[in-house]
């Protein structure tokens, strides 16, 4: 894993991203959470051999990046984070999945190698689509659209509660980090006892601030549910969208346009 | 757990099972309506990533491993609040950290929640703890379920992956690769989570009754509707990706089984017929050496339609070169046209820049 201050940072950007405001910022959340899954359902629905097929739902990604203005080169550095763990995983096929499927003059492509990269450009796909959905939308904002999907309340309160405090507490992890590495010339910590024990205050100073916020909420007359404005409206807009590519990917899915295309350059048909 | 590695109808089963356990807990502490567990659960599950911020190093390897904290909260807020704790966290994975995928998100919550927060928590950490929490017992039990929580997560995995037929790792190399890792992390696991909870045991014995006592009674009488749940939960998924392995994918095979066909047949006029007129126009490299390997072979038998899309390989490479090309600029190109206007984006990104503090 990375270093979790760069995470932490990643997240804070990310976050900033949503504030932004492009005529795909002001969708219904619910429209944009409804086409990622239907995207998403329609790539990992390929089978293991599919590749060429898979390249032209790159077109989802790409378009919301462009219309909605968010910075490319951060987004694709996001993803090209978790390729090689996708990579790792996907590895194991070539060595157990050996037969030919694809030959190219002497060079023949193993099933293995193919099924590999349809994994890592799966993970790609799904992993670019999930990011520019919270980059477009914001973590809050998905929530209060999910719970009118469906999603119980509670859930969303602990979701909310849990977004709020990891900017607080991650910062408080960190300092303690640093601290006892400046403590202990630049090794980590003295050993499981100094651990625990640092650990386990840490768990103690965050369980009093539970009972502060506790106290803070009932003051100001918490009632059990969180109070979140609710204006947003499925307009024509958000109609349209949710359609189009709703279309678009059922269409992708069941017509390989790359391989169409390769055949009206090619001339060979398939 | 990776979006990569699932069938849709795996990923869907794991959805409904960890959608089904968030909505009962969900109601579940609706019910005991205690409003200090709100703020509790949201900071306890920040907590889990300022855990993961400090890093101890394990004796001899040199290598340094963090908490994952999943049985150390079932241990503080029981069962229902745990799992709703862990789901959270994974949720907020899912989204920024690009840990997993939306669709492996199921999967995830099922395997590190679920799993130690309904299974491995009542039925062996409380079963061995018993009423009489001594320092031994208590340490055994915290050591036995965190590692049968990881090898049991790690198990469901194998699970899952096997029956989605993405990877081509059989059952048992795969089940002999994951376990013994799992062994190690849960072993490590177990020992943070029992050095946490005894020392806050010795500085605030109360946390620990109040957070294990009242659910102890109330969740026994639970735990036969949960296995319950477990069960159906396992045999639809297995159902499932029965079907989802025997067809090339779970979606073909609910196409088959609307439109009483095997696959939707392209008509030979209309937009097909079309295009292979325009292709006979259009080709740059008409009658070009590439031979498809398997387009030469007969094909009497069934094969696979996946293999025959594959065997026309270099049309298929070219085209496939040419959409990601297209695509690309397609979306360099909207970027150019909407930017046209100047952006707050960018101005946002030179001040954050700026003004980011510097954690070193």
């Amino acid at each position: 894993m990375v270093s979790m201050d760069g995470a932490l940072l990643d997240l804070k950007r990310l976050d900033q991203l949503a504030a932004g405001d492009s005529a795909l910022h002001r969708l219904d959340p619910r429209t944009k959470v409804l086409a990622t899954l239907v995207f998403i359902v329609c790539v990992v629905s390929f089978g293991r051999y599919e590749l060429s097929a898979l390249i032209p739902f790159f077109i989802f990604p790409a378009v919301l990046i462009g219309l909605g203005r968010l910075p490319a080169g951060y987004l694709v550095a996001k993803v090209a984070l978790v390729c090689p763990l996708a990579f790792a995983v996907g590895i194991f096929n070539p060595f157990f999945d050996r037969t030919v499927l694809v030959q190219l003059g002497s060079l023949g492509i193993s099933g293995g190698w193919i099924s590999c990269a349809s994994i890592v450009v799966r993970t790609a796909l799904t992993v670019g689509a999930a990011l520019t959905l919270a980059a477009l939308t914001g973590f809050p904002t998905i929530c209060h659209a999910m719970v009118r999907l469906g999603m119980p309340k509670a859930f969303a309160m602990q979701l909310l509660f849990l977004y709020r405090y990891i900017f607080v507490l991650a910062e408080e992890g960190g300092r303690a980090a640093r601290a006892r590495e400046m403590r202990s010339c630049g090794k980590r910590g003295r050993g499981p006892g100094s651990y625990a024990s640092l650990l386990g205050h840490l768990l103690l100073r965050t369980w009093q601030r539970a009972e502060r916020i506790h106290m803070a909420m009932l003051a100001r007359g918490f009632t059990g549910v969180f109070q979140g404005r609710d204006n947003a409206r499925f307009g024509t807009a958000d109609v349209l969208f949710l359609l189009t590519w709703s279309l678009l990917c059922v269409t992708l899915r069941f017509n390989n346009l790359a391989q169409i295309l390769g055949s009206l350059v090619t001339g060979i048909s398939s | 757990m990776a979006d990569a590695l699932l069938s849709p109808a795996v990923g869907a089963t794991m959805w409904i099972a960890s959608a089904g356990a968030i909505a009962f807990s969900s109601a579940r502490l609706g019910r005991e309506g205690d409003d200090r567990k709100a703020p509790l659960m949201g900071v306890l599950g920040a907590f889990l990533f300022a855990a993961q911020m400090i890093n101890f190093s394990i004796p001899a390897t040199g290598s340094s491993g963090h908490l994952s904290g999943g049985l150390l909260l079932a241990i503080l807020l029981g069962p229902c609040a745990a799992f709703l704790t862990i789901a959270s966290v994974l949720v907020v994975q899912a989204f920024f950290f690009a840990d997993g995928g939306l669709l492996a998100l199921g999967c995830n919550i099922f395997n590190l929640g679920l799993l130690p927060a309904f299974i491995v928590f009542p039925l062996v950490y409380r079963k061995i703890v018993g009423g009489d929490p001594s320092r031994f017992r208590q340490t055994a039990a915290t050591m036995i379920a965190a590692v049968l929580a990881l090898q049991l997560g790690a198990f469901a995995v194998v699970l899952e992956t096997v029956g989605s037929g993405i990877s081509a790792l059989p059952f048992d190399k795969f089940l002999l690769l994951i376990q013994p890792i799992h062994l190690a992390i849960g072993l490590l696991e177990g020992a943070v989570t029992v050095a946490v909870i005894s020392f806050v045991q010795r500085a605030r014995p109360e946390l620990l009754h109040a957070a294990v006592g009242v659910p102890a009674v109330r969740g026994s009488s639970r735990t036969p509707l949960l296995i319950a749940f477990l069960a159906c939960a396992v045999i639809t998924g297995g159902c499932l990706s029965f079907f989802a392995s025997k067809d090339p994918d779970g979606l073909e095979w609910a196409i088959a089984r609307v439109t009483g066909k095997a696959e939707l047949k392209a008509p030979e006029h209309g937009v097909h017929g079309a295009l292979s007129w325009l292709q006979e126009k259009s080709a740059w490299f008409p009658d070009y050496g590439f031979r498809p390997a398997q387009a030469a072979a007969p094909s009497a038998e069934p094969v696979q339609e996946q293999t025959v899309n594959i065997a026309t390989g270099a049309s298929g490479i070219i085209g496939t070169t040419l959409t990601l090309l297209l695509v690309l600029s397609a979306g360099f190109l909207l970027k150019k046209f909407s930017s046209g206007c100047r952006s707050p984006q960018s101005m946002k990104k030179t001040l954050l820049t700026k003004a980011a503090p510097d954690f070193r």
